[in-house]
């Protein structure tokens, strides 16, 4: 079963006095207020939260619910948003694979990869095990889980008493924080490289194509700064 | 709760975990010293930075409200903060929160 002892460390992790739990908050009591505003009742906000735990995602949803999309496009389109999951999840959980550990563990604990988890495992896997990791990362994502349906239930309340400004300040908290620990992950060539690239070229692609432009700038911006990283170190 | 709704959640969750779970599928194939491995590494700060990138110069939703300009100065100067703090995390979030809606009103 998962470990006790890493469990809750993984799960202090949100605690800590730089952890993201303050611009994970305000970005899903925007949603929480959004969700509101669309029709949702706090039952729908809240269950939409814990099974989707994804900001792009619902967003997609909440725009696609309100112009009457079918569900096979809001699928779809759901689907693209969310991809970058994908490499994400590439990325994090070789980290933690064990053989010692049942596979169950990793299907159900994917649910938690979001920005904010990932990046937290990404920077503090090392200080713990490769067989006890999975239970830390449980530990990390059932924190950044319960912070963001607790915001989400609190946006939903405060959805009439926030103004244009205060939503703009909620609004911009996220990208920045992400910003930010994404600078200070330029440690090496290769992820300094896929940093300035991908903030450059998801942009540039947009304007051929808004639907594919982080995947198609991800994929590009990710693969050259691999090669160059690859090169520069033979 | 209203079907439609609630199909629209569930829907939207199956879309969402379905990379997450092939993404797992196909780490127990990869080893975290191999290429492979690093190449999505590079995907995934890529793909990141492009999504965050992307947030602050085309967005959806309340950051429409706010200039162009003033995205883009709110960002620079938390950055100035990010670094001017022994990079802190905190103090620049807060700061961006605080002066996107000054700053969008001179801008």
């Amino acid at each position: 079963m998962i470990k006790k002892e890493f469990f809750l460390k993984g799960y202090k992790s949100i605690l800590k006095p730089d952890s993201p739990a303050i611009a994970l908050a305000c970005c899903f009591v925007a949603i929480g207020a959004l969700l509101k505003n669309i029709g949702f009742n706090i039952q729908e906000s809240v269950l939409s939260t814990v099974l989707i735990y994804a900001l792009p995602g619902s967003l997609v949803m909440a725009e696609s619910i309100l112009v009457g999309a079918s569900l096979l496009s809001i699928f779809i389109a759901v689907w693209f948003v969310n991809a970058r999951l994908y490499p994400m999840a590439v990325s994090l959980f070789p980290l933690m694979m064990d053989e010692s550990q049942p596979k169950w563990k990793y299907y159900l604990s994917c649910h938690f990869i979001a920005v904010s988890a990932w990046l937290i495992m990404k920077s503090d896997y090392e200080t713990v095990k490769k067989k006890d990791r999975v239970d830390f990362w449980i530990g990390i994502g059932s924190a950044t889980l319960s912070v963001s349906v607790l915001a989400t239930a609190l946006g939903f309340y405060l959805a009439d008493h926030l103004n244009k400004d205060m939503l703009m300040g909620l609004a911009i908290l996220n990208p920045i924080y992400f910003t930010c620990m994404m600078v200070g992950a330029m440690k090496t060539l290769q992820i300094t490289l896929s940093v300035l690239l991908g903030a450059i070229l998801g942009p540039v692609f947009y304007f051929f194509s808004p639907e594919w432009s982080i995947l198609l700038g991800g994929l590009i911006a990710g693969s050259i700064s691999f090669l160059i990283g690859e090169k520069n170190v033979n | 709760m209203s079907i439609s709704v609630l199909l629209s959640i569930l829907v939207t969750s199956l879309a969402t975990y379905l990379s997450r779970f092939l993404g797992v599928l196909s780490s127990l194939k990869i080893k975290e010293t191999s290429k492979i491995f690093r190449w999505f590494n590079c995907l995934a700060y890529a793909t990141l930075a492009a999504l965050i990138a992307r947030t602050i110069i085309f967005p959806a939703g309340a950051l429409l409200d706010a200039s162009y300009l003033s995205r883009f100065l709110v960002v620079l100067l938390s950055l100035g903060v990010f670094f001017m703090t022994k990079k802190n995390f905190v103090y620049p979030t807060v700061f961006s929160a605080i002066s996107i809606g000054v700053i969008n009103n001179f801008f």
